[in-house]
């Protein structure tokens, strides 16, 4: 059975995009036929982050309106079979996104592939809800930054009660956390929110804690999804974090300060 | 510099300054989370209604929706304490479908 999962987290710039590209590529790597759909209309970056803003010809608005069937508008990427990208259109228009047609593609899609990864726009307008209305699983993306954690409160509690399962009595979406740009080093310095913290806060289920690293900036300049840099501790912590998506238990990786020079410690901070 | 900072910085505990703001201030707003949005309506025109008899001002009169074990619970709390009963029962709206006075 095919599995919606909504990558958000109502503030902007924390790593949804980023997010949702790493993801879908990770759970392609393992195997599953992944889509990942850009829900940011009239915004549209995935194709940038997925490196193939030079292929999109037909868009998710585009079928929507039945001006292009599925196959056409779905971009096949190259560096693994089982992944697919989805763009949105850079209409203005942001009603474009209309309920009913957004679930006729998804059960189309969900006909095709495992994994159906949205990506979901900042904000609590029209896009994010409609990203988030049809999803089984949510993946919760913040930042350890108070704005970041108390939008996320915001958008846990929208899915709990704005969401189709809500809607439906079905059972609840399954809420998942990604600790996302974390600084171990900040955190031991007390600068930082603690991973412990913003589990507390938000007591929802921790996926994962991705590491801020210069890698995620190369990857997007680059359009290559952090997950296929095997180099990457950012790379290498998406993939740990698909792997638990799928069940399985992995250690939690990079949330300690890499081993410093003492006397650096000693003589400031650098 | 290095050390004095270590221990002294004043920064070093902002962490700890942003978890007791956002324990603060998400326990304030999931609360209000789960309040219907008739509330405040249900309020005014119970101010309304208890206006017509008796003086009270805004701040007397208190709706709040709570939970006690399974049960939901309305619970609304008016302060009669120092409120006057109106001079004349007719006032507000119901004046309109007051009989008209005798003429000649």
């Amino acid at each position: 059975m095919a599995k919606v999962v909504v990558i958000t987290s109502g503030k902007g710039g924390v790593g949804k995009t980023t997010t949702a590209a790493a993801f879908a590529a990770g759970l392609a790597l393992r195997g599953h036929k992944t889509v990942v759909i850009d829900f940011d209309v009239g915004l549209r970056n995935l194709d940038l982050i997925m490196g193939c803003e030079r292929r999109v010809v037909f868009d998710f608005i585009n079928v929507i309106n039945g001006d292009a069937n599925l196959n056409q508008a779905l971009i096949k990427d190259k560096r693994n079979d089982n992944l697919y990208i989805f763009p949105t259109s850079q209409t203005r228009d942001k009603d474009a996104l209309r309920r009913e047609g957004v679930d006729r593609v998804l059960e189309e899609l969900k006909q095709q592939f495992d994994y159906i990864i949205c990506d979901s726009p900042a904000g609590i307008e029209h896009g994010a809800i409609t990203a988030l209305y049809f999803a089984d699983s949510a993946i919760i993306v913040t930042n350890p930054e108070v704005s970041s954690v108390r939008d996320s409160d915001r958008i846990i509690g929208i899915l709990a009660s704005r969401s189709r399962r809500a809607e439906r009595n079905e059972p609840p979406v399954e809420l998942n956390l990604l600790l996302t740009r974390y600084d171990p080093g900040r955190v031991v310095k007390g600068e930082m929110l603690t991973v412990e913290d913003v589990k507390e806060i938000l007591s929802i289920p921790l996926l994962g804690v991705i590491p801020e690293s210069e890698s995620v900036l190369r990857a997007s300049n680059t359009g290559t999804p952090v997950a296929f840099d095997n180099d990457s501790l950012a790379g290498r912590a998406y993939l740990d974090a698909v792997a638990r998506f799928l069940g399985e238990q992995r250690e939690m990786r990079f949330v300690k300060p890499e081993r410093r020079n003492f006397l650096r410690v000693l003589f400031g901070r650098a | 510099m290095g050390l004095f900072n270590l221990f002294f910085s004043p920064h070093r505990h902002s962490a700890a300054i942003a978890k007791e703001r956002l324990k603060i201030v998400l326990a304030h707003e999931r609360a209000g989370r789960h309040a219907p949005d008739f509330l405040p309506k249900l309020q005014k025109e119970l101010i309304d209604v208890v206006c017509r008899y008796v003086e009270i001002r805004e701040d007397m009169i208190r709706v709040n929706l709570g939970k006690s074990g399974e049960t939901s619970l309305l619970e609304i709390n008016i302060e009669l304490n120092g409120a006057k009963p109106m001079p004349t029962p007719s006032r507000g709206p119901l004046a309109a479908v007051a009989p008209p006075a005798k003429s000649g």
